[in-house]
């Protein structure tokens, strides 16, 4: 949105396509009109929202890119059906999702990511006197458990990887952000009385049809905890697929930018979680500096690189206090499955050497999510690394795909920009 | 005000059964709410949203007859038919 906004206003026609049904991303997800909301957040949303519809960027929401047919051209598809974009500077903000781990009953219903319970919380689900769990590790937990808790949910605990020391180091280091640590303290206002500990995570999650209780791995010895939604995540992995398919080069599983923002690939910028793990504030910034570079005006840009430099070190603070303890790779038992979609268990896994492998001999990794779920896991688990991404980047219909080998008739829609 | 009320909502049918939700909610949550599993998985276990964002496709249930589609994604529509994937 930053990158949308910034371009447009240099007066440059913009469209952003949002897989969302709504512009904001996960963060910011637009929450539904019966439920009214003022905090922080929402103004700075409210305000990057503003700028955007001000600036005359037409949102193409619902829209998911499945390939890029041709340097210039790209294939989206919604509910209905399929369209071509095209485009002369592309920025991709493809943002990243939770990283899931493996453990015994982790499949359950009602199991699901802490920004993903949060997600379905922000689309309507009533949460309101249901028992929590929140854990795995990362400053988004004490995030979604402060919102749960504020909408009515009773968390009965919340489980933080990390050892106390990291964290204590980590709150140190916040001096050197004042804001950061202002929000902290807030959060720790608004999660006042909910128990919380270090060195903790779950162990595994039990139910007939669905979740109805968790064991704790809690500050040292095993705790079971009733409870009607354990939300689990661990930090968070990059969406890089897109910039993949494009041919944008990584480094350190991150898409490698310039100053600019600008990728490998020229005329194609990227900017937040996909080029390193750094928070809105971060991918604010690179956004702001994607979308002037983009439409030509590099002075300022320039001007923000001091601020994105501040925002780097803390994104670097970030990946350090909360990597993941060794423990965690032995959680899942033989029969426990690690890839969800094709249902392959640990023990299968187990017996190959790289994903590549695993994924001729078991499916791993092959069914609707493409790996997305179990390749960061299994980088975890094994220290495999996915390798190449192919078309489609997201499962589409056979008529998208029959589209771009020219079978079809396309809807042409002509748009500058990019996401 | 009952028809006020009423404006505010829409029905959606969740396996043919009826299922009243506000205005803005997703297919996942109504399916939540008939308190049904999305899809069962290819070994037969039920399964229901973990992502919340359309990238795990562990939601995915079949809307007005199109199949796989990631019900966390889609808004209720009045009238809207779902079923979870068998």
């Amino acid at each position: 949105m930053a990158a949308a906004a910034r371009a447009a206003e240099c007066g440059v026609r913009v469209g952003i396509v949002d897989d969302n049904s709504a512009l904001g991303g996960q963060i910011w997800r637009g929450e539904p009109d019966f439920e009214r909301k003022s905090d922080e957040q929402k103004t700075e949303a409210a305000e990057w929202a503003g700028r955007v519809s001000t600036a005359g960027v037409t949102p193409l929401c619902g829209l998911r890119v499945v390939h890029q047919p041709e340097a210039g051209i790209l294939l989206a598809e919604d509910l209905g059906g399929f369209c071509e974009l095209t485009y002369e500077k592309l920025v991709l903000a493809t943002g990243a999702r939770e990283r899931f781990l493996p453990f015994p009953g982790w499949t359950l219903p009602n199991v699901m990511g802490a920004g993903g319970l949060q997600a379905m919380v922000k689309s309507g689900l009533p949460i309101r006197g249901k028992r929590v769990i929140v854990a795995g590790t990362g400053p988004l937990l004490l995030a979604v458990a402060a919102y749960l808790h504020k909408h009515g949910a009773e968390i009965r605990a919340i489980c933080e990887q990390a050892s106390w020391g990291s964290l204590a180091r980590f709150g140190l280091a916040l001096s050197g952000w004042p804001a950061k640590l202002v929000q902290a303290l807030q959060l720790k206002r608004d999660l006042a009385g909910v128990p919380f500990a270090a060195n903790s995570w779950p162990q595994a999650a039990h139910g007939q049809q669905t979740l109805e209780s968790a064991n704790l791995c809690w500050a040292g010895r095993v705790e079971t905890i009733n409870c009607d939604y354990l939300a689990c995540g661990f930090h968070l992995v990059p969406n890089i697929e897109l910039p993949l398919l494009l041919g944008c080069a990584l480094d350190k599983g991150c898409v490698r930018v310039n100053d600019f923002q600008e990728t490998t690939l020229s005329s194609v910028f990227c900017a937040g979680e996909p080029t390193s793990i750094g928070g809105v504030e971060l991918a604010l910034i690179e956004g702001q500096i994607a979308g002037l570079a983009a439409a030509g005006h590099a002075t300022q840009a320039r001007a923000l690189f001091g601020k994105r430099q501040k925002a780097r070190r803390f994104a670097h603070l970030l990946n350090h206090t909360f990597r993941l303890r060794p423990e965690l790779s032995h959680l899942p038992l033989s029969e426990t499955m690690v890839c969800r979609c094709e249902d392959v268990s640990y023990s299968r896994l187990r017996q190959h050497t790289s994903w590549r492998a695993a994924k001729l001999h078991t499916r791993c990794g092959m069914g609707p999510c493409q790996g997305r779920v179990c390749g960061p896991a299994t980088q975890f688990l094994f220290k495999w690394n996915p390798d190449s991404v192919r078309p489609p980047v997201f499962p589409a219909r056979v008529e998208t795909l029959a589209a771009f080998a020219g079978e079809l008739q396309l809807q042409r829609r002509e748009v500058t920009g990019g996401r | 005000m009952l028809r006020q009320v009423m404006s505010n909502q829409v029905t959606v049918t969740v396996n043919h059964t009826p299922v009243v939700v506000p205005v803005g909610t997703s297919v996942a949550v109504a399916v939540a709410l008939a308190g049904q599993a999305c899809r069962t998985s290819v070994s037969g276990e039920p399964r229901g949203p973990l992502c919340g964002m359309g990238i795990c496709f562990e939601c995915r249930v079949a809307i007005d007859g199109k199949p796989h589609c990631r019900s966390c994604q889609v808004l209720c529509q009045q009238g809207m038919e779902v079923n979870t994937a068998k």
